[in-house]
């Protein structure tokens, strides 16, 4: 078990190296320059300005010395200052990150709950039942984000005033009700792939032969779907979830700033807007870090879901 | 197989043959694309209390069908004729509380493969304890010492080690003691073996046939033990049906079919055995068992019988009772010993 967790450790961390410098790389290969951005106007650019700008934050160092200055500051727990700001990107992405993560976790909660339960209305009813969910989930993911975003805006926050619009909220309560729109709106597309799975997996649990014996021996049919159905169809349904909620956290991109809150997603607009190369650089490191604490997650999960797992894992 | 010899005399006659099981032309017919005739064709069967009655035949003769609708487990859409009563009560009736009650109290079933009768992501303790607490209605702590009870008769070692195990890590033969273990749980008057002890060794299976002899002399559990293999049946149970393109085609008691097969069928199925001492050649039965796409006007064994003639091809099958006892469904009931036509 020890040496799993270090195997899983290090493997988080290789690939959190390999991801830094492709961020790295790609934000130094985008166009613009950001030495521009931080003189200012158009009009008092003048080549020694640039210059000067440019020697103060290193811009004219080869890629792999940027990199290297980056990547020894990020080990040593300094994400650099913002550019644009000047604060430590620490702090202000740290501020940002609560409220990214409670939108994520609410609408993770919200996708998981409903897609979850209209996979096993639809596995269990079947018929037309089973075409209703199709049609209405397939015709939520068909619908961009920032459309839904601006139906649930109309019709839940203008027209009946159920929840506010923008901002984020204080305290859990009042959070709860600020992020409810901005989660429906990154949930509700998510349902028609888990309630899809759902269905499918129990569909594939019910034709096995213990599911008739279990109905054979008088355990009542809710019991038989809630015990060995559902349960054992868990496995594809929790992997699908995790990596639909690890994908969330790219959502919030668009979803914050129709919204305007103040998380990780609108951080990351206003950073690439503005050529703020450390602090894009920072919430993305964060995102991909987000993606695969959540996918590591689903694989230690699994051998609880299904214990034949177990035996090959040891084998390994 | 020393274990397994003939019933004691005693044990038939201490529960004055109540009438148990009684399948009354019992007909199934299954929709599907080329099923030309019914799975089932006017079965009927009885089992007494206290009574091991063997359903023998190939496969796709309608045995497990038969079992199966004792617990009213045919699949959906299926046509179901006849009636099937178990100790007075009609099963093809019964409400949906009074089945879930059949199922957990009077009736249990103990399928072939024993690895696809367990939940695979659940102990073998919760498979147990499932059905005493959610069927019987148990209480926990009462429910976790039965188990280990019910383990323990069925000779398995070290039971609470066995309760915490997954099905993948207990052998074929331990998962069959655990699965008929959990047949007994709710002390069935009834149990219907579908091919339970087939894929075992022969020392396990004889250990699980003397356990269930023994619930049956000493709470008369009647048994309804399909298999496919003759001899076994012969030297097993009090009576034997043999089941061939979904009807009897031969009922008697288990001494009288061995000694003396009066359908061609039965007859076949003994010359497939080959015995020790006995310089005759192994004959298999020419041809293959139908399947469900096959619709016969007459016979359905006329393709393949030694002693048929023309006339069978039109004769309508229907059982004929035999002198000694039983029945069998063969218009060439002239013959005396058709297994002598069937082995030259």
């Amino acid at each position: 078990m020890p040496a799993r967790a270090l195997r899983i450790t290090l493997g988080l961390l290789v690939t959190l190296l390999a991801a830094s410098f492709v961020i790295f790389g790609a934000i130094y290969a985008a166009p613009g320059d950001p030495a521009a951005f931080l003189v200012g106007g158009q009009e008092d650019a003048t080549p020694e300005k640039l210059a000067a700008v440019r020697a103060a934050y290193h811009l004219d160092d080869p890629l792999w010395v940027q990199y290297g200055d980056w990547i020894g500051g990020v080990l040593h727990g300094d994400l650099g200052r913002s550019m644009q700001y000047h604060d430590q990107v620490a702090d202000l992405v740290s501020s940002r990150v609560p409220t990214t993560l409670f939108l994520v976790s609410y609408s993770a909660v919200l996708f998981v709950v409903a897609g979850v339960a209209l996979g096993v209305l639809s596995a269990v009813r079947g018929g037309r039942v089973d075409g209703v969910v199709v049609a209405v989930t397939t015709l939520l993911a068909s619908i961009p984000k920032f459309v839904k975003a601006l139906a649930l805006v109309a019709f839940l926050g203008v027209q009946w005033g159920w929840f506010p619009v923008t901002g984020a909220g204080e305290g859990f309560g009042d959070r709860l009700h600020h992020l409810t729109l901005p989660a429906l709106s990154l949930a509700l597309g998510e349902l028609a792939v888990v309630s899809r799975v759902t269905r499918q997996s129990m569909l594939e649990q019910y034709a096995q032969d213990h599911v008739a014996v279990a109905r054979a021996a008088g355990l009542s049919e809710f019991k038989v779907i809630r015990r060995h159905v559902l349960r054992n169809a868990l496995a594809p349904v929790v992997t699908m979830c995790g990596l639909i909620t690890a994908s969330l956290f790219a959502g919030t991109v668009v979803v914050e700033t129709a919204f305007g809150i103040s998380g990780m997603g609108s951080l990351l607009v206003q950073a690439i807007n503005t050529h703020d190369f450390p602090v894009t650089q920072a919430v993305l490191l964060l995102m991909v870090l987000a993606y695969m604490l959540v996918t590591t997650l689903v694989d230690l999960v699994h051998p609880l879901i299904d214990p034949r797992v177990r035996l090959e894992g040891s084998a390994a | 197989m020393t274990m397994v010899e003939k019933a004691n005399a005693a044990a038939e006659h201490r529960f004055d043959h109540e009438r148990l099981l009684d399948i009354e032309d019992l007909t199934v017919e299954l929709p599907g694309v080329g099923a030309r005739r019914p799975v089932l064709d006017a079965v009927r069967l009885r089992v007494d209390r206290g009574e091991v009655v063997g359903l023998v035949g190939e496969s796709g003769s309608g045995k497990s069908t038969a079992a199966k609708a004792v617990l009213r487990m045919l699949p959906r859409g299926a046509r179901i004729g006849g009636r099937v009563g178990v100790a007075g009560q009609e099963v093809l009736t019964l409400g949906p509380g009074d089945l879930r009650d059949l199922r957990a109290r009077r009736v249990a079933m103990v399928h072939q493969d024993p690895r696809s009768s367990l939940n695979p992501v659940r102990r073998i303790g919760d498979f147990l304890t499932e059905r005493l607490i959610h069927t019987l209605g148990r209480p926990k702590a009462q429910a976790y010492a039965e188990a280990l009870r019910l383990l323990d008769a069925v000779g398995i070692v070290r039971p609470a080690e066995r309760m915490r195990q997954f099905p993948h890590e207990l052998s074929g033969g331990m998962l069959q003691r655990v699965v008929i273990a959990a047949a007994l749980a709710g002390d069935p008057e009834l149990l219907l073996a579908d091919e339970a002890t087939s894929a075992l060794d022969v020392t396990t299976q004889a250990e699980i046939l003397a356990i269930l002899r023994e619930h049956r002399t000493r709470r008369g559990l009647g048994l309804l033990f399909i298999t496919h293999d003759l001899h076994l049946a012969a030297a097993y149970c009090d009576r034997v049906y043999v089941m061939y393109a979904g009807r009897v085609v031969e009922e008697r008691t288990a001494g009288q079919l061995f000694e003396d097969p009066r359908h061609p069928y039965t007859a076949g199925l003994l010359a497939c055995t080959p015995e020790l001492g006995d310089p005759r050649p192994i004959r298999p039965i020419p041809g293959r068992p139908p399947s469900l796409d096959d619709a016969f006007p007459g016979c359905p064994f006329v393709a393949r019988c030694p002693v048929a003639q023309t006339a069978c091809e039109t004769w309508r099958p229907v059982a004929r009772e035999l002198d000694g006892g039983g029945s069998v469904m063969c218009r060439r009931t002239d013959l005396d010993h058709p297994v002598e036509m069937v082995r030259a």
